[in-house]
C-alpha cells in the first residue's frame, strides 16, 4: 500500500450515508476491513452543505466546509477520505481556492476562529474512496480479495460529475476509465457506457421535475441500450435520483427501466464473497436481485475477436501526446 | 448605464464576488458553456448570453432569470471553457447576488436551498425529511401526497428515510463559526 | 575621468516616453550630473534631426561621451552608436539609457515614479560613460554556404533562392524525404490548386541543383562559432540502402511482409512497409528501412528486400555517418507538429471511429492517399451522408494553446467544399470567428455560403454516440449552443472532422538551444523584431522561416523563406561580418594557470596555454558572456565594456538621491 504508512485515513461519511445511503457506509467499511486500511470517522463532523448553501451565501459555506478540514488537521490525519461525490467536491474545493485565493483563506480563517479553529490550505488531502481503492491499495490487492468474481454480470460504470469535475485530478474530466478497470479486476463485464460522467440530475429534482426527469431517463436508456445489468455508482445523490425516481420516469415516459443502481462498494463485497446483506444489498428500491442471479461460476466465453475488415482505415491509437 | 454614472459596473461586482471571478472578462462568447450545460434547454438564457447580458449591465433581467437556478452544478462548462471561466461558481454569485437583492423569481428553488440550510444550521447535518415535508408544505402539496404514498413511503420502508435530525455535539462552535461568516460577507465577500 | 565631456540627451519618443516621464525635468537635473556639458530633450532623438543634434553637439562643444535615454538598445544603440562614428567619436564612447521599456512603459500611472526612475538611470549611464575606453570591431570573413534545418516549402523555397544566387546550401531534413506537410495535402486554399503540382518541380529543383549538398533521414547534433563561421555536426541516420546502388524501382517494399501503420506521411489513416519511400514523388527517391518494424533486426531473419533488390543495394550494416559542416548563416525552417486531438477527450478522437483529424481528412481527399481520395467513413467502404467540421480545435484555448493556428478556418472551409464537391453531402461548419484575412480569402468563404454549406455560430461542447432517441441512433451527435439562437442544438452527422491547429516541434526548444535562440511562451521560435526582422533571430547568424517562427499559411511561409534567403545574401555579398568588440581579455601576467575558465566558457573560447602556462581568449569565439570574468579566482579577467569601474561607476550612478538636487548631493560627497 502507497498511501500513509499505516494505511489509515479520515473518513468523512457525510450525512447521506447516516440515513439514505447507508447501504454505501456499511459496504465501504466492509471492503476497507477486507482490504486492510482503516476508515477513522471524523469526530463531530458538519454537514458540508451540498450545492445548497454555496447558493445562498458563498463565505459561510466554505467555512462550513473548511469546519471538517479543520478537524481532520487536529486530529493529526493528513487524508480525508469521502465517498459521497459532492462532499468530496466541497472539501476538495475548499481546501483548493483556500490555497489560490488568499483574500478568501484569510476570511475563512476568520470565520474558523470565531470557533477556536484554523486550517491551512493543503495540510489535508481530500481523497474520493474510488482514488484510495484505485491508486492507494491497487488493482492487485484488489485482485487477490475476490473470492467470488461476478462472471456474466454486465455493469455499466457510472461516475457521474463531481468526482472528475473540477479538475481534481485522478481520472479524466469528461472519459474516466478507473471504475471500469475495478470492475473488470472484480469479474464483472463493463458495457460501453458513453454517459458515464454525465449528471443525474443533482438537486434539480426538487426544482424541475422536467429537467430532472429527462436527464434521468437519458442516463437509464443509455445504459438499457447497452444491455447493463447494473449501474454502478459512487455518489448517494446518482443512487438516489437513478433508484428512488425510475418509477416516475417510467409514469412520465412510458418506459420500463429496471434498472438496480448498486454502489462500487457493495459490488465489490460480492466478489469479496460477502453476504448481499452485509453489503446492504436490498436498501435499493429496484431490486438488484434479479441482477446478481445473473452471475455464473464460469467466465464469459469471449466472442472471437473479428478480424479486421481488409478496407477499414486504422484507427487513431489511444495514446494520448503532451 | 450605471458606468458612466461612477457607479460599478454589475460585472465588477460579479467578479469581485466569486473566487477566481476575474476569468469572466475574458469572455469570448464561444457558447461552449450553453451547449455543455445539462438543462441548458430549460433555461431562459443560456449561460453564454447570461455573460452577454452581465456585459451588458443587465443586472434586473439576469437576476430574475432562472438560469442560475437551474445548474445542476456538474461543472462541465467550467472544464470545458477555453478561457478557464469558473462558470459554476459564477452561478453561485448569482443566486447568492438574487436572494440578497430580491430579485429573483425562482421561489421554489431558493427556498429548497433556505430549508436546506436552515437544518444544517439548526443541527449541524442535512435532514432529508424535514426537508422534503417543509419545503413541500409551502410549494407543492400534491408533492407530498406523492412523498406520503410513492417514493416517499419506499425510501421510509427501506429504512432509508430518518424522522428525526441527526445533531453534532458542537453546535455552538459551527454556529460562531457561520455567524462570523457571515458578518465577514455582509462587508462584501 | 573629470576632463571628460559627457551629452546627455532625452527622448520623448512622441507620446511614448514624454506621457508618462516628465523628460523636460529629467534633462534639466541631468544637466547638474558630474561631466555633463550638455543635456538636452528631443521628440524622436532616431530622427535623422536627432542624430544630427549629436553630431553637431561632437563637433561644437567637444564632446567626448554621449548618453541617450531613449529606447532599448536593441532597438537604436547601432543608430546612435553610427552618429558618434559619423562625427568622429569612437562608438564606443557611448552608452544607452532605456527609459521607456524600463520605465514609461512599465510604470505608466506613476509618472512621478516613473520620472525619478528615469533620472536614475540616465545617471547611471553617465556615470559610466565616463570609464569606457574606444574599441575596435574586428572584422572576419564570412562562410557563403548556408545551412537550411528543414525542408518543407519554407526551406525549400529559402535553398532554392540561395542556390539560384550561386551560393552553396546544405539541407537537413529529419524525414526519408523532403517535402514537409505540403507534400500531404491534396488542394490548397483558396485557388484550389493541386499541392503536389506546384510543390514537387520546387522538391526536384532542390534535389538536382548543383548547389544544394541534401542531408535527408538528418538531424543537426551540435552547433559551434559564430555568424559567418559556424561548424555544425550532422547525423546521417543510415537508411540500410546503398544510395548509390538503389534507383527506386520499389521491388523492395513490394516484396516486404511488414505492414506498419505510417503516422507521418500517411497521418496514421494509412499503411506503409518496413523498408518504404514516403510517397511516389518522394525527393530523393530511396527507400529507408524502419528498424524498429524491420523482422530482420528482431529475429536476424526475412532479408526479403535484400534478396530481391536487383542492383544489391540494402545493407543491413550500414551505420549512421556523423559529419561536420562549415557554414556561414543558417536558417532554420523546422516547421509544426498537429494538435494531438486526444487531448480533447469531449470530442472523442481515438474512441468514436468516425472522428478524424484534419490531416487524416487531408490524406483521405488525396488521390494519393489511403481511400484514392474517396471521402469515407472509418469502415473503408460508407460514404457519409453528413459531415462536421469543428473549427478551432486546441488553438484558441487557454487549456492547450491560446494562439489562433490562423489556417484552420481557411483549410476548413477547403474541406467543406471537397466534402460537398465529391459527395453531396450536408456540410457543417462550427466556429467561433471566420478569419478570412487574406488576398481571395474572404471571396472562399462567399463562395462556400453560395454553395450551400451550414454554419452553425458555437463551439462544440461535445462529440457523442449516445443517442438520446430514434433520430440519432447511429449516428454522432454534435451538442454545442448556436450562439446566434441562443439555443442548444443537437445535430446528428455521420463523420466529424477536427480542425487541429498547429503546434511547434516537441523539440523546438532543444533546436533552439542547440542554435543559440529562444522560444516565445507558445514555443515558436522568436524572431529579432516582430514586424520590422521576422526573418533574423536575436543571435548573429541564425535566421528563421515558416511556421517553426508562428503559425501561417503557404503564401507567408514562402514569402518568408525567399526573405530569409535574402537577409543571408545580405550578408553573404558583404563577404565579412564585424564582430562586436566586447570579449573577454586575460591579464597573462597575473594569471595563475588555473584553468578554471577554460572549462566554464560555454563557448570553448579559452585556451590554454601549454608552454606559458597561462590560459588566452580567442577573441573570434569569445561572445563577452562575462562567465570567466566572475568565475577567474585572482580576478585577472576583464570583459571588455564590462570591467569593474565601469559596473560599479553604473552602481553608485543608479543609487544617486534622485530627489535632492545633484549640487546637494556633491557638497554630500564632498564633506
Amino acid at each position: 500500500m502507497t498511501a500513509n504508512a499505516n494505511g489509515s485515513y479520515a473518513y468523512y461519511p457525510g450525512c447521506s450515508l447516516t440515513k439514505n445511503a447507508a447501504a454505501y457506509d456499511v459496504s465501504s467499511r466492509v471492503i476497507a476491513r477486507a482490504l486492510g486500511f482503516e476508515l477513522n470517522e471524523l469526530t463531530d463532523w458538519n454537514c458540508c452543505g451540498a450545492s445548497e448553501y454555496f447558493s445562498l451565501n458563498q463565505l459561510p459555506a466554505y467555512a462550513l466546509v473548511a469546519r471538517n478540514l479543520a478537524l481532520t488537521a487536529s486530529e493529526g490525519a493528513k487524508q480525508v477520505v469521502a465517498p459521497c461525490s459532492l462532499c468530496y467536491v466541497n472539501l476538495y474545493k475548499t481546501d483548493k481556492y483556500m490555497g489560490d485565493h488568499a483574500d478568501l483563506n484569510e476570511k475563512v480563517n476568520a470565520a474558523l476562529a470565531a470557533g477556536k479553529l484554523a486550517y491551512r490550505a493543503g495540510d489535508v488531502k481530500v481523497r474520493h474512496l474510488l482514488d484510495v481503492v484505485v491508486n492507494d491499495v491497487g488493482f492487485d490487492n484488489v485482485a487477490a480479495a475476490v473470492k467470488k468474481p461476478l462472471y456474466n454480470l454486465r455493469v455499466a460504470p457510472y461516475y457521474g460529475c463531481l468526482i472528475v469535475r473540477p479538475r481534481t485530478g485522478f481520472d479524466d474530466v469528461e472519459y474516466p476509465t478507473t471504475m471500469d478497470h475495478l470492475m473488470e479486476v472484480l469479474g464483472a463485464t463493463v458495457v460501453d457506457f458513453p454517459l458515464k460522467a454525465e449528471c443525474c440530475g443533482g438537486h434539480m429534482t426538487q426544482i424541475s421535475d422536467d429537467v430532472a426527469l429527462e436527464l434521468i431517463r437519458r442516463l437509464l436508456h443509455n445504459a438499457t441500450e447497452y444491455e447493463a445489468d447494473a449501474i454502478v455508482t459512487v455518489c448517494p445523490m446518482c443512487q438516489l435520483n437513478l433508484d428512488a425516481y425510475q418509477d416516475q420516469v417510467n409514469r412520465r415516459f412510458g418506459t420500463r427501466f429496471k434498472m438496480p443502481i448498486l454502489y462500487f462498494t457493495q459490488v465489490m463485497g460480492l466478489a469479496f464473497g460477502m453476504e448481499p446483506k452485509a453489503v446492504a444489498i436490498g436498501k435499493e428500491i429496484v431490486d438488484a436481485r434479479p441482477a446478481l442471479a445473473k452471475v455464473t461460476a464460469e467466465p464469459p466465453v469471449q466472442p472471437k475477436k473479428k478480424r479486421r475488415d481488409k478496407s477499414a482505415l486504422p484507427m487513431p491509437s489511444t495514446e494520448r501526446e503532451g | 448605464m450605471t458606468a458612466q454614472n461612477g457607479r460599478r459596473r454589475f460585472k465588477h461586482e460579479v467578479i469581485d464576488a466569486t473566487p477566481g471571478g476575474e476569468q469572466l472578462t475574458l469572455c469570448l462568447q464561444c457558447g461552449t458553456c450553453g451547449g455543455s450545460c445539462p438543462s441548458g434547454a430549460d433555461m431562459d438564457h443560456t449561460p453564454r448570453r447570461i455573460f452577454a447580458m452581465i456585459d451588458a449591465d443587465m443586472k434586473d433581467e439576469v437576476l430574475s432569470s432562472n438560469t442560475p437556478w437551474f445548474c445542476v452544478s456538474c461543472y462541465y462548462c467550467s472544464v470545458r471553457c477555453p478561457q478557464e471561466i469558473p462558470i459554476t461558481d459564477l452561478m453561485y454569485t448569482l443566486k447568492q447576488m438574487a436572494i440578497r437583492e430580491g430579485r429573483y423569481e425562482q421561489r421554489r428553488a431558493s427556498d429548497f436551498s433556505e430549508t436546506f440550510i436552515g437544518y444544517v444550521e439548526s443541527y449541524g447535518r442535512a435532514f432529508e425529511m424535514g426537508l422534503a415535508t417543509r419545503y413541500h408544505l409551502f410549494h407543492n402539496p400534491m408533492k407530498m401526497v406523492g412523498m406520503a404514498t410513492g417514493m416517499g413511503l419506499s425510501l421510509l420502508q427501506k429504512g432509508r428515510m430518518s424522522l428525526t435530525p441527526e445533531r453534532i455535539n458542537n453546535i455552538e462552535q459551527l454556529q460562531a463559526i457561520l455567524n462570523k461568516a457571515k458578518q465577514l460577507s455582509a462587508g462584501g465577500a | 575621468m573629470a576632463e571628460e565631456r559627457v551629452g546627455v540627451y532625452i527622448c520623448h519618443c512622441g507620446h511614448n516616453i514624454a506621457g508618462t516621464v516628465d523628460v523636460e525635468a529629467v534633462a534639466e537635473w541631468a544637466a547638474d550630473l558630474p561631466n555633463v556639458e550638455v543635456s538636452r530633450h528631443y521628440e524622436f532623438m532616431c530622427s535623422s534631426l536627432g542624430q544630427e543634434l549629436v553630431e553637431e553637439d561632437i563637433k561644437t562643444l567637444g564632446l567626448t561621451r554621449v548618453v541617450v535615454a531613449a529606447c532599448s538598445p536593441h532597438m537604436h544603440e547601432r543608430t546612435f552608436r553610427g552618429a558618434c562614428e559619423r562625427a568622429g567619436l569612437n562608438p564606443y564612447l557611448f552608452e544607452m539609457a532605456n527609459i521607456r521599456e524600463h520605465a514609461s512603459w512599465v510604470h505608466a500611472v506613476d509618472k512621478e515614479g516613473a520620472t525619478e526612475k528615469a533620472k536614475a538611470l540616465v545617471s547611471a549611464a553617465v556615470h559610466r560613460v565616463v570609464h569606457h575606453t574606444p574599441l575596435e570591431t574586428m572584422k572576419v570573413p564570412v562562410e557563403p554556404t548556408t545551412m537550411v534545418v528543414g525542408g518543407g516549402i519554407a526551406g525549400i523555397q529559402a535553398a532554392l533562392e540561395l542556390a539560384d544566387a550561386g551560393y552553396k546550401v546544405i539541407m537537413v531534413e529529419r524525414e526519408p524525404s523532403i517535402g514537409g506537410h505540403m507534400a500531404q495535402l491534396d488542394k490548397t486554399f483558396p485557388t484550389l490548386d493541386c499541392s503536389a503540382c506546384i510543390l514537387t518541380p520546387k522538391m526536384f529543383d532542390v534535389g538536382a541543383h548543383p548547389n544544394i549538398t541534401m542531408l535527408t533521414y538528418s538531424e543537426v547534433e551540435a552547433v559551434e562559432g559564430y555568424v559567418g563561421n559556424f561548424v555544425v555536426t550532422v547525423r546521417q541516420k543510415a537508411r540500410k540502402v546503398i544510395t548509390d546502388k538503389c534507383t527506386g524501382c520499389g521491388t523492395c517494399w513490394e516484396k516486404c511482409p511488414i505492414r506498419v501503420v505510417d503516422d507521418v506521411y500517411e497521418a496514421g489513416l494509412g499503411y506503409r512497409k518496413a523498408i518504404y519511400r514516403p510517397f511516389p514523388q518522394a525527393v530523393p527517391k530511396y527507400p529507408v528501412i524502419d528498424v524498429e518494424s524491420c523482422t530482420y533486426y528482431k529475429t536476424g531473419k526475412c532479408r526479403a528486400c535484400q534478396m530481391f533488390c536487383p542492383t544489391e543495394a540494402i545493407d543491413f550494416d550500414q551505420q549512421d555517418e556523423v559529419v561536420d559542416y562549415k557554414v556561414g548563416n543558417v536558417i532554420l525552417a523546422t516547421g509544426y507538429e498537429q494538435f494531438d486531438a486526444r487531448r480533447i477527450p469531449e470530442y472523442g478522437y481515438g474512441r468514436l471511429a468516425n472522428v478524424f483529424t484534419s490531416l487524416e481528412f487531408e490524406r483521405m481527399v488525396n488521390a494519393t492517399g489511403p481511400t484514392g481520395g474517396k471521402i469515407m467513413l472509418r469502415d473503408g467502404v460508407t460514404e457519409p451522408e453528413s459531415v462536421a467540421i469543428i473549427h478551432c480545435v486546441g488553438s484558441r484555448d487557454r487549456r492547450y494553446n491560446q494562439y489562433c493556428s490562423a489556417v484552420c478556418c481557411m483549410y476548413s472551409l477547403k474541406f467543406a467544399h471537397l466534402v460537398k464537391e465529391r459527395t453531396g453531402a450536408e456540410v457543417y461548419n462550427f466556429y467561433m470567428d471566420i478569419r478570412t484575412p487574406a488576398k481571395g480569402y474572404e471571396e472562399f468563404y462567399h463562395r462556400l455560403l453560395e454553395e450551400g454549406v451550414r454554419f452553425v455560430r458555437g463551439r462544440v461542447a461535445k462529440v457523442t454516440d449516445a443517442a438520446r432517441g430514434p433520430g440519432e441512433e447511429g449516428k454522432l451527435i454534435i451538442q454545442c449552443e448556436d450562439t446566434l439562437i441562443g439555443k442548444q442544438r443537437r445535430i446528428p452527422v455521420d463523420m466529424v472532422v477536427l480542425s487541429a491547429g498547429m503546434e511547434p516541434r516537441h523539440d523546438a526548444e532543444e533546436i533552439g538551444h542547440l542554435f543559440g535562440i529562444s522560444c516565445s511562451v507558445d514555443g515558436f521560435f522568436i524572431e529579432r523584431h516582430p514586424k520590422l526582422d521576422p526573418m533574423a533571430t536575436m543571435t548573429d547568424g541564425i535566421y528563421v522561416a515558416g511556421v517553426c517562427q508562428g503559425p501561417k499559411d503557404i503564401p507567408a511561409t514562402v514569402a518568408q523563406g525567399a526573405g530569409a534567403a535574402a537577409r543571408v545574401l545580405g550578408v553573404i555579398s558583404q563577404g565579412e561580418v564585424a564582430l562586436e568588440p566586447i570579449r573577454a581579455e586575460i591579464d597573462e601576467e597575473h594569471c595563475s594557470g588555473c584553468r578554471i575558465c577554460n572549462t566554464m566558457c560555454p563557448y570553448s573560447a579559452i585556451d590554454y596555454i601549454e608552454e606559458l602556462q597561462v590560459s588566452r581568449v580567442n577573441p573570434a569565439l569569445c561572445k563577452g558572456c562575462g562567465t570567466c570574468v566572475a568565475a577567474c579566482p585572482s580576478q585577472v579577467i576583464t570583459g571588455a565594456h564590462y570591467s569593474y569601474d565601469q559596473v560599479m561607476a553604473q552602481i553608485d550612478g543608479i543609487l544617486i538621491d534622485v530627489n535632492r538636487p545633484v549640487t546637494a548631493e556633491a557638497e554630500v560627497a564632498a564633506d
